[in-house]
Formats: structure tokens, sequence, C-alpha cells
């Protein structure tokens, strides 16, 4: 379990985040939701110790105060972390297999051969196979994120976060794609965070939704509960096309 | 940022550079293609420059030795000297600043907007060592080798030059080459310690510079930029620092 408690983020003058507390628990899909601008990203990578939160907040990973650490001790946690990018962020100059045996190579004492079976498990995992020799930009965005997700797997991680992973996707891979992450977080009992402002993602394999506003967390509940939420900002945001608008009444009503 | 922003953040990258790489046969594989990719293919570039400046050196002191009292060998000497003393070491690095320079803060900068350097901080991966430090010790390990092929490759330009136009003969040619080497051999000392310095900057300026890009592709190509000018300004501060601290 992921648990931040007061958390707030200043750059400079400006701050984006403002007493944040939540708790992202295990074997679930915990989503966080919002507009463009109100702060998703900046708190998740707060989580992950790419931003430092502003003093009085911590990130607790199964108790352990991430925040508080040191850089040696940040790296242990990390080696339990995956993360899939918004824009995948694979390694142009490796090819598919390399990237997803990256971290093995980094952090294992594994095996070339050992490195390529694991590789390859995780490959077949998301669907990828017979591309190992690619390069990343030889591949389409859909594979991409799947070759990403197949790379954040690969260490057994037990916190797995993904920014925006339907981005730039069309619905059905989309769909695709968060079904494999749902998957794979029941499969392997993984705590994941998935930000997205996508309605269909929330609808599908929402476990658990946070929804930031202002730098402020507004909202949080169930993919059930926000068809029923009457909280203004939530329903303006994820209701605000005339569609989801009568949707929304057809399924209140029945 | 200004200058002293810019240093001061400069320094504290360098710290992290020198940190214990996370895997030593990672480490060792990095560094041989960085060898190879920064320096081995530099090679030629610097083999057809250092050709035409050896000719053009020597052509050049041919033309101003108006003097009948100065023997003909002084322009094998002279071509010998300015070539050990400068134009290799220094002129050679200027144009490796611009043509490794760019490609690196380009590189590095690249896969700062891409987040992949993200990924690798996530990963748990030191990113500025593991970016940096191979480039580095390639650079400033293997320069030295690359000048003392500009060096060879300067005199023979001088000679086929001075030789095809008739200024003089290959024998006064050697005989300027080789004058007063015993005398003048710390000189090559001299230059190739230089040179691993420049080696050095080259690589982690522009490093730094791709290293800290925010935003896209017009950043980068600031980066670029921002890193070829930077890296070229401190190779001149530290020819003009190091011909005093040691050559005076």
């Amino acid at each position: 379990m992921i648990e931040v408690t007061d958390i707030s983020k200043s750059f400079g003058e400006t701050q984006i985040l403002f007493d944040i507390d939540a708790k992202f628990t295990e074997g679930q899909v915990n989503l966080i939701i919002g507009a463009s601008g109100q702060g998703k990203s900046v708190l998740t990578k707060c989580i992950v110790g790419l931003h430092e939160v502003d003093e009085g907040g911590a990130v607790l990973y199964d108790g352990r105060d991430f925040s508080a650490m040191n850089r040696s001790e940040r790296i242990e946690i990390r080696k339990e972390i995956g993360m899939l990018f918004q824009g995948s962020a694979l390694f142009d100059s490796l090819t598919v297999e390399e990237n997803v045996a990256f971290p093995l190579k980094m952090f294992t004492d594994m095996s070339d051969a050992e490195m390529r079976e694991r590789a390859n498990f995780c490959l077949n995992r998301v669907d990828i196979i017979d591309k190992n020799s690619l390069l990343p930009a030889e591949c389409s965005g859909g594979m991409q994120k799947r070759i990403a997700i197949a790379r954040a797997i690969a260490m057994n991680p037990k916190y797995l976060f993904c920014d925006e992973p339907n981005s730039g996707l069309d619905p059905k891979t989309s769909i695709l794609i968060d079904n494999l992450i749902k998957e794979i977080t029941y499969e392997y009992n993984i705590t994941t965070v998935v930000i997205t402002h996508d309605m269909n993602s929330v609808m599908e394999i929402g476990d658990h939704v946070i929804f930031i506003n202002e730098g402020r967390k507004w909202w949080q509940g169930n993919n059930e509960e926000i068809i029923r939420t009457d909280n203004k900002q939530v329903v303006e945001f994820v209701y605000a096309s005339s569609f989801m608008k009568n949707l929304r009444e057809k399924l209140i009503n029945g | 940022m200004n200058l002293f922003e810019h240093i001061g953040r400069y320094f504290g990258m360098l710290k992290s550079v020198f940190s214990r790489p996370e895997k030593g046969k990672v480490f060792r594989k990095m560094f041989f293609s960085e060898v190879d990719s920064i320096v081995i293919n530099s090679i030629p570039l610097v083999a057809f420059l250092s050709v035409f400046m050896g000719g053009v050196i020597s052509l050049q002191t041919a033309a101003n030795m108006g003097s009948p009292l100065l023997p003909e060998y002084t322009i094998g000497y002279i071509t010998r000297s300015s070539t050990i003393l400068e134009f290799s070491p220094t002129i050679i690095s200027l144009i490796l600043a611009g043509k490794i320079g760019s490609n690196i803060a380009s590189e590095v900068g690249t896969m700062r907007v891409t987040e992949q350097i993200d990924a690798l901080e996530i990963m748990g991966v030191n990113s500025i060592g593991y970016l940096m430090f191979p480039k580095i010790l390639a650079t400033t390990l293997f320069l030295p080798f690359v000048v003392i092929i500009s060096m060879t490759l300067c005199l023979v330009g001088g000679w086929i030059a001075g030789v095809q136009s008739g200024l003089y003969s290959t024998e006064t040619y050697l005989i300027g080459i080789k004058a007063f080497w015993y005398e003048d051999q710390f000189y090559l000392y001299y230059a190739l310690c230089k040179t691993m310095i420049f080696g050095f900057l080259i690589t982690s300026i522009p490093g730094y510079f791709g290293y800290y890009t925010k935003g896209g592709s017009l950043e980068v190509g600031r980066s670029s930029t921002s890193a070829v000018v930077a890296s070229s300004v401190a190779i001149l501060v530290a020819n003009y620092i190091l011909t005093q601290l040691i050559l005076v």
C-alpha cells in the first residue's frame, strides 16, 4: 500500500498541490483523475520522488517513509517500482528486448540467457511476439505502451505507476492497455496508480478513484460511485459532454 | 539562471558523475561503445582537417620567411612547434567541441524531454553517472591519441604542401621537424595534458546542458547551441590558464 499524507508542492511562488492525503491499496487499480494542469502528474512525480514534497508531507511505501530517505535508501524502493510514462520513455538506442531486459541487466545477476528468457516472458505477457530486435521508433504507439508495460513488470514490481497510459491511442488499443493494467494488477497483487483523464478507463478499471482539482483532493470513490456522485466539480469534469450527461441520467434513472 | 548558478550546478553534477557505477560490466560495455562513437568516429574528420591545417601552416610560414638570414629548415621547425603547441590540441578540440558537444547535448537533452532520464531515475539508476561517466572517461583518456594522429598528419600535410609547391625539399623539412627536439619534447607532454583537460570539458559541459534541458525540441536545440558555445569558451579559457601554469 502507498499512503501519502499532507502532500503540498510549490515551484517557487506557485503552489501546485495543497495538503493531499490519499491511500492506494494493493491489488487494486487506483486512479488519479482531473483536468489538465490540476496537479495529477506533479502528485505522481512527488510520490515516486522525481519531485521533492514540501516540508510536512510524507510518502509511505508499506509504512516506509520514502520522502525522508536518502538517495541510496530510495534506490532500494525504486527497484520495487515500475512506471509507464505518457510517452512510453523507451530507450531509443536499445532494441525492444534490450529495453525490457534493461532493469534486469542493471540490478540482477542473471545470465544473458536468463535475462532473455525473462524479457521474452514479459513481452509475451503483453502480446508482443517476434518483435525483439525492433527499435522503439519502428513500433506503433500502442506497441510502445505495451513494451513499456513489459519493462515496468520485468523486475516483478510491488508498485506500478502509469502516467496517462491511453494518451494518443485509439479507443480499441486504449481498452487493451486498460485491461492489461488491470490483469497485471490482479495477477501480481500490485499497488497500481494510474493517472488519466480518459473516462473509459475510469469506468473500466477504476477500483479506487481520486479526483484532483486545483491541486486539492476534491473527491474519492470508485467507478460505481462516480456515476451517482452529485459533487459538482466531478460531474462537470466526468460528464462534460451532452452525450455523457444523457448517459448519466439514464444510468441513474435505471 | 546566472553564470555562477550554472557553475555551481555543473560542479554538483560532477559529484554524481563520479559516483560508483551500478554495474561494472554495463559500464565497461558503455565505455568502449563511447570510445567507438565519440573518439574513433572522429578520426576521419580530424585526419582530413589535420592534413590541410598542416599544409596551410607550412605554406604561410614559408610565405612569411623573407629574411635570407633564417635557415630554410625553420619552416619545418615552426610547423612542428605550432602544430604541437596549439593547432592540434586546441583547434582540433574546438572542432570536436562542435561535433561531439552538439551530439551529446542533443542526445541527452532528447532523453530528458522524452522522459527517458526520468525512467532511469525511477528504476533506481544514477542517470547522471550512467549517461555521462563513460562519455567523459572515454574522451578524456582517448582524445590525446586522436591529437597525436592529428599532429602526425599535420606534419605530413606540411611536407606535402611545401614539397609539391617547390618551397623546400623533403630533407630540409625533415631537418626542421627534428630540430631542437630534445629541448622541445616537453611541449608534447604539455599538449597531451591540456588535451585531456579539453576532452573532459567537451563532454562534461554539453552533458550538463543536455541533462538540464527543460521543454521540447526547441529547448533541445538551444541546449545544443549553448553547449557548443560554453565548451568552446571553456577550452579557450582553460588553454590560457594551462599555458600560464605549465609553460610560463
